[in-house]
């Protein structure tokens, strides 16, 4: 997927107006199956994968032994004893080596990774729905013929992701460009993804922060028993001192913000920007930020340092863009 | 994309227009196409010194911020506040009302130096 075609603002307008089109294939898909997949899934996954019928979806973590975060991912169940796990690209090889060496030794459950075998499409937008029959309900799977049609997505716009084998996936971009739907690249997708807030694996998820640090507690199921990982939740949750991350902006117009960039309070660095940019939405510089717990409450007055000036910041509530249909 | 025969260029993708000793500078069309929606300019304010080959202003677009380089020594005399504001302009019309700023160059002569169309075309494969 490159970075853009017609032009970042132009793709993510697209996507909240009317329909674009993400080439999405180099995301992962693992399937897990067995009469153990559940149970085991359970104890690898923070969110509570029972509550999930066939045909259903969630979005949840895999985390290591300390509570971090090895990636994020939606969960489906596509047969009573059969999940489709959808991974992000750059975490493949270490969630598939995970996975694989936490296998149960009886022989339950198989693992499969076909992530090769699988072109994915994200089509997005008002628009989007109506560009394919058959859809499942929101955050639903449906399975059966030669593609997988997923009602999810990264952008906070109705639509599907669409997998199909390898090499059917330029024929199906090509139908939905014909059908209406802007060609979108990386760009707009992360203008889209941060405008709700949605973390990005790598940018406000790594192996050192907590799923509760990066504020996804509604994804922690801690009372479904035992996860990997869940002892340093629990410890973090009966403290409730740990940083949080939060929703950033400037006051006022100005350059947008980019992760890396320092958080200051009263004149004192108390953060770095874990993702940032332009809001194409909304038109102010919006970022994210893992910050001290004394400084997330909506409406903290803080500085962002834009090489060498102090830009006025305020912590607002997530997300930052609502739609307004 | 255009790039103007009357104008002197750089390999960082800076145009040069030279009038007595005041050069205008700007980003080329090549450069503009590149960056894609340009959403912010940090420019140097007037009165300041500058060297050849010193980043002098930011362009930020959606996807990344860029150094703008002085393609000539001098002083910076003016800084373009509209293209600040309406920044779009840089995208628009990058030779025009999308220029950056302008400096009253020590050495007009050094302006010469710099590319001409050819060679500036040839190094964005035009």
């Amino acid at each position: 997927m490159p970075v853009q075609y017609s032009g970042i603002t132009d793709e993510h307008l697209a996507v909240r107006n009317h329909a674009g089109v993400f080439d999405i294939s180099h995301m992962g898909e693992f399937f897990v199956s067995g009469p153990g997949a559940m149970v085991w899934l359970n104890t690898l996954l923070t969110n509570d994968i029972s509550l999930l019928k066939t045909g259903d979806g969630q979005y949840t973590l895999m985390l290591n032994e300390r509570g971090g975060v090895i990636d994020d991912l939606i969960v489906y169940r596509t047969e009573p004893e059969q999940f489709l796990l959808v991974v992000n690209a750059s975490k493949i090889e270490e969630n598939a080596a995970w996975m694989t060496a936490h296998l149960p030794a009886d022989g339950s459950v198989v693992f499969e990774d076909q992530s090769r075998m699988w072109a994915a499409l994200a089509v997005q937008g008002p628009a989007a729905p109506a560009l394919l029959d058959h859809l499942p309900p929101r955050n639903g799977v449906k399975t059966g013929g030669s593609v997988i049609i997923c009602r999810t997505g990264y952008t906070g716009e109705d639509g599907f992701e669409l997998l199909a084998p390898a090499e059917a996936g330029s024929a199906w971009f090509e139908r939905f460009v014909q059908a209406g739907a802007k060609p979108c690249g990386l760009g707009a997708r992360d203008t889209l993804r941060l405008e709700m807030c949605y973390p990005l694996n790598g940018n406000d998820l790594s192996p050192d922060r907590t799923p509760l640090e990066a504020s996804l507690a509604p994804f922690v199921a801690m009372n479904k028993g035992h996860f990997i990982g869940r002892d340093t939740l629990a410890a973090q949750k009966a403290d409730g001192t740990h940083d949080r991350l939060v929703a950033i902006r400037l006051v006022e117009k100005g350059p947008p913000l980019r992760s890396h960039y320092t958080v200051f309070a009263d004149g004192q660095p108390v953060g770095t920007l874990s993702s940032g940019g332009i809001s194409p939405s909304l038109g102010f510089s919006i970022g994210m930020a893992f910050l001290p717990a004394s400084h997330t409450a909506v409406g903290t007055k803080l500085e962002i340092d834009v090489r060498g000036k102090h830009h006025a910041a305020v912590v607002v509530k997530k997300p930052f863009y609502h739609k307004t249909a | 994309m255009t790039f103007p025969d009357t104008l002197r260029y750089t390999s960082s993708h800076e145009w040069v227009r030279l009038d007595g000793d005041m050069a205008t500078v700007g980003i080329t069309d090549h450069a503009q196409n590149e960056l894609g929606d340009v959403v912010y300019l940090d420019l140097p304010a007037a009165g300041r010194t500058a060297t050849a080959g010193e980043a002098l202003a930011v362009i930020e677009s959606v996807k990344a911020a860029s150094d703008i380089y002085a393609p000539v020594a001098g002083e910076v005399m003016a800084n373009n506040a509209a293209a600040a504001a309406t920044t779009s302009l840089v995208n628009t019309d990058p030779y025009g009302d999308g220029w950056l700023f302008k400096i009253k160059v020590s050495d007009p002569e050094a302006v010469s130096s710099l590319l001409d169309v050819a060679a500036y075309k040839s190094l964005v494969g035009q």
